[in-house]
């Protein structure tokens, strides 16, 4: 299927929320979901937390590409963890063919301490190499339908994807400057779609508010809101009354001393505070006018079978 | 020290016990907050990130005689006054101008982690608290806390400062006339990489930064023996999820190498139903209901309580994960709040479950 017919039309796919809103293991599911039906994605972590490794129940990921899953329908799913100072002696000895001299800077702790005293030169390494997998080609075909990069949370993706302000700070002239602005120039463009993760949580949710004003400021595409752990609807959205209650325990078989009922009571009343909160940050995330998809709290864990699951859920996004 | 990973309730963990100390135990006490939510730093009376300590108005000490202050991090204004401390004004802002000292003192990461340090050693130094709070920063890992001041302290004091200084010292000769053929080549692929006008740059503050070399390392390893100290404790926050509990154990383990003190962990957001009734007797019991008609009200009441009865066993297995590896560490449960926390109210109930073992 193409791609720009589905809801996910963009190439490069960055996925940033809150710590603990479970970016990763969106950015997983969505690979998972861009994958299917024979195509090729590519999943990327830059912040060398193993996370995808983890998700995975794999061996640590090394700085290479490898097969990571399958996907419906004969799709794969590999995987890349960059790190920085393999990506900067990459990109040294693509463009000067250094060879043994690249080892030898490592050694003096060269390649630790430009990636070090430079962070801006950090982000651009590891943006770099993800816009080049997402534009790399093999006998004019694209090696990689889609690109999903696990990018570091809001707090920190606006400075992250900003290269071109970070570098151009330092770097006035040079290849890392030329580098930068192409990378940045990407990242602009509707081949990029930057999916803000979030819980009906108020930090998480005002983190995303933020993080959208950031990106858009800065010129980003924004792609989707992915609200994660989300709830089915209470039906009828109410507490009953104690004594309605009893009687349904009663009519059930259940025990129902004053305990049992007043303990339910109290959890249900828990619930719709709960489930009002939830509704009036919805109303915050729906002001964004951003498409959104909601995504199943998975009750046991974020699993292979609630990978898929997660996947399945996003891919049936219009 | 409230340590964890990102978004487990670390800064309201904190805020909580600062509270409690101040208004129940009478204690003189700060909480040093890195980045609060936008509300619960209104409520502590932390409008403006002025980087002192601010008394906290409003709260209950009347009896205790204990005293709240807050602050928020300013990473750039703490590095600065490092900087003004060690050096001479002139020099100072020779620094301050540098590019690279821009970059540094706002991006560089471990710099938050290093200044929370830096800060921390300041508020100990004063002697004037009973007891000192520390939010970490929200890193990347928790460990990246212990790690990062010795990084940057190594890193200051490195083989390639070094090198890059030794022109410097030498009059400002060549840039790396003093040094050997293969760092002479080194040179010229940087040079060509990142252009001469950084180098220049890097080679400033560079020399600018030497003289507080010795500063720095001195004040890191003396915040370092701060956290090793007896009145130390290290308190893990986590949330009853498989990334935030393994990182607690991560942690857990590195304190043990560190023979830093760990109190305990504080396992927050917690969900534990009220009633003894297991998911699966009230799933079918709500099935049942939705058969028989007419207790929809009821089955809906059923059905929530087995959603969270089956959430709490999946917790307990997550939480056991850790408890099994630490046994020895004491571990408390903090119930998840029906609504978010954010004034002194909710934190006085987050403080109670806390102290409650």
């Amino acid at each position: 299927m193409d791609p720009a017919a589905t809801g996910w039309p963009a190439r490069l796919h960055v996925v940033t929320g809150k710590g603990g809103t479970g970016k990763t293991s969106v950015a997983a599911a969505l690979a998972l979901a861009l994958a299917s039906g024979g195509r090729r994605t590519l999943l990327i972590e830059v912040e060398g937390r193993q996370g995808i490794a983890q998700l995975f129940g794999t061996d640590p990921l090394p700085y290479e590409e490898r097969h990571l899953a399958d996907a419906p329908d004969g799709g794969e799913v590999r995987a890349l963890a960059v790190d920085a100072e393999e990506a900067l002696l990459e990109y040294l000895d693509m463009f000067y063919r250094l060879g043994a001299a690249g080892r030898a800077l490592r050694k003096f702790g060269a390649i630790d301490f430009a990636t070090t005293i430079a962070p801006g030169l950090r982000d651009v390494l590891l943006t770099g190499k993800a816009k080049e997998a997402t534009t790399r080609t093999v006998d004019q075909r694209r090696v990689y339908d889609a690109v999903v990069l696990d990018a570091p949370p809001t707090g920190r993706i606006g400075r992250f994807l900003n290269v071109t302000a970070e570098t151009a700070r330092l770097a006035k002239v040079g290849p890392i400057k030329t580098q930068s602005e192409g990378v940045a120039a990407l990242l602009r463009s509707p081949i990029t779609a930057v999916h803000v993760v979030t819980l009906l949580e108020e930090m998480p949710v005002q983190e995303t508010v933020d993080a959208v004003a950031d990106l858009t400021s800065f010129g980003f595409p924004v792609g989707r809101i992915i609200v994660n752990g989300t709830r089915p609807p209470l039906p009828t959205g109410r507490v009953v009354s104690a004594a309605e209650l009893r009687r349904g325990l009663l009519a059930a078989g259940l025990p129902a001393d004053r305990e049992i009922v007043a303990g339910l009571h109290s959890e249900a009343h828990d619930q719709i505070i709960r489930r009002e909160l939830e509704d009036s940050l919805r109303a915050d995330l729906v002001e964004l006018g951003l498409p959104m998809i909601e995504l199943p709290l998975l009750p046991d864990g974020v699993d292979r079978a609630g990978l898929s699951a997660l996947a399945e859920a996003l891919r049936g996004a219009d | 020290m409230c340590c964890g990973s990102g978004g487990v309730g670390k800064t309201t963990t904190a805020a909580a016990l600062a509270l409690r100390a101040a208004e129940r135990h009478g204690r003189r006490t700060v909480v040093l907050t890195i980045d609060p939510a936008r509300r619960l730093a209104q409520s502590l009376g932390l409008t403006e990130l002025d980087n002192t300590p601010r008394q906290v108005k409003g709260i209950d000490v009347e009896e205790s005689g204990g005293e709240l202050h807050a602050m928020m991090l300013d990473m750039k204004r703490t590095f600065d006054d490092v900087v003004l401390q060690h050096t001479d004004p002139a020099k100072a802002a020779e620094i301050f101008a540098n590019p690279f000292y821009q970059a540094m003192s706002s991006t560089f990461a471990g710099t938050q982690e290093y200044m929370a340090m830096e800060k921390l050693g300041q508020l100990h130094a004063r002697g004037e608290w009973d007891l000192i709070v520390v939010d970490t920063p929200p890193s990347r890992s928790a460990l990246d806390f212990l790690d990062a001041p010795a990084r940057l302290s190594r890193f200051l004091d490195g083989r390639m400062l070094r090198m890059l200084l030794a022109p410097a010292r030498s009059g400002g000769r060549s840039m790396f006339s003093l040094v050997t053929a293969s760092f002479g080549m080194f040179s010229k692929v940087v040079q060509k990489v990142l252009g001469a006008q950084l180098l220049t740059d890097l080679s400033g503050f560079v020399a600018a930064l030497d003289s507080m070399f010795g500063g720095f390392r001195q004040r890191a390893e003396q915040t370092y023996r701060i956290l090793q100290a007896r009145e130390t404790a290290f308190l893990l926050v986590a949330a009853p999820e498989p990334d935030a509990v393994r990182e607690a154990a991560y942690f857990a383990g590195r304190l043990r190498e560190e023979r830093m003190p760990l109190a305990g962990l504080v396992l927050n957001r917690v969900h534990r139903p009220t009633v003894p009734l297991d998911a699966a007797t009230s799933r079918e019991a709500a099935d049942r209901l939705a058969e028989l008609g007419g207790h929809e009200g009821a089955a809906d009441v059923l059905r929530a309580h087995s959603a969270l009865a089956r959430q709490a066993v999946r917790e307990q297995q997550v939480a056991a994960r850790f408890t099994e590896a630490f046994p020895q560490v004491p571990t408390v449960s903090v119930t998840a709040q029906p609504a978010d926390v954010h004034d002194v109210d909710g934190l006085r109930t987050i403080g109670a479950a806390i102290s409650r073992s």
